[in-house]
């Protein structure tokens, strides 16, 4: 997109979706930043995920999670992700093109999944600390599960927390189509914990 | 119609990837997960197959939730190193498998519930090595 469009956009607040932040020039360094963040984040979950796989092969004994973790809840916690993936893109879709009402129904959705997924996990852990009588400190296998799922939930938190500013801020008209830009910045991060989830359920539940 | 095809535009007011189908690809792709790990295939097959699979829905959500595939290259770049890095990182972990003491010898998983300490007494703590 050109320069000119950019302008021309942005005045007339009628951005569609095809015409994304530009990435690089030096007034709109949002996305840029967020990317480079996101780098970062992934490098930490990948360490963390790495150091899993290297314990988990070099111990002979490491429990069988299907013995311990049940995939019924986390699958449905994928779903509800997922879902509330599609429902950001929607609302920055809404945004861009000048449908406020359905930006904001559409953030309150992701918003909502955001809540699903971590009142689903708290379950989940309630369910293992107690029943199943796993705590960080009984042994590898519990801690590295805790660690990794635990920073998830902090991530999905964080993302929940931002999410409801932007979702406030459409609310009282602080946040117009002119600044459509901020919600799909929000949207890489919140699309990052999905994509971040999609690995540690393969990792953590399934394999 | 191949993939990229199906994903790219089909509504009438804008020319975006089509969400709904990223959305159906993954919801597809995560049945097919459940499928493989309730299948009772080989250890070796399960595993290449999920982490296919997990990397094949990854790449979904940062190809079109998060742009990547209609992005300047320079951002598919900082997106990749990330990725590159663990690779090296999971090759640098390989020496601490073949040298970790405690691998070598068994210990089972301590026994937390009481009634069960008699038939399976806690093991010891792991070697401590200078």
């Amino acid at each position: 997109m050109s320069e000119a469009a950019a302008v021309d956009t942005h005045e007339h607040g009628a951005m569609h979706a095809d015409q994304l932040e530009p990435s690089l020039t030096p007034g709109n360094m949002g996305k840029l930043g967020m990317w480079s963040f996101l780098a970062g984040d992934a490098m930490t979950f990948g360490a963390a995920i790495a150091a899993y796989g290297a314990l988990r092969i070099g111990n002979p004994n490491w429990p069988s999670p299907a013995a311990f973790l049940g995939i019924t809840t986390t699958a449905i916690m994928t779903f509800v992700l997922i879902c509330s993936s599609v429902t950001m893109v929607e609302a920055l879709g809404s945004i861009q093109t000048g449908r406020m009402a359905r930006y904001r129904n559409f953030m309150a959705l992701t918003v909502l999944g955001g809540l699903l997924f971590l009142g689903m996990q708290a379950f989940e852990w309630h369910h293992l600390l107690g029943e199943k009588g796993m705590s960080i400190k009984v042994d590898l296998f519990d801690a590295t599960f805790f660690i990794l799922t635990g920073f998830h939930g902090c991530h999905v938190f964080g993302g929940v927390v931002y999410n409801s500013v932007l979702l406030i801020r459409g609310m009282t008209g602080k946040l117009t189509p002119a600044k459509a830009n901020l919600v799909e910045i929000a949207g890489l991060y919140w699309h990052f914990v999905d994509l971040v989830w999609i690995l540690i359920f393969t990792f953590i539940y399934l394999i | 119609m191949t993939t990229q095809a199906a994903i790219s535009g089909h509504e009438a007011d804008h020319s975006g990837p089509n969400y709904i189908a990223v959305f159906i690809y993954l919801s597809v792709l995560t049945a097919v997960e459940l499928g493989v790990y309730a299948m009772g295939l080989p250890q070796a097959a399960k595993v290449g197959l999920l982490i296919a699979l997990a990397w094949a829905k990854a790449v979904l959500v940062a190809m079109y939730f998060m742009h990547l595939a209609m992005e300047k290259r320079a951002l598919a770049i900082i997106a990749i190193i990330p990725v590159i890095l663990v690779t090296f990182l999971c090759f640098m972990l390989l020496p601490d498998l073949t040298t970790r003491m405690w691998t070598k010898f068994d210990h089972p998983r301590p026994v937390t519930n009481p009634a069960e300490m008699g038939a399976h007494p806690v093991a010891p703590p792991p070697m401590q090595v200078p």
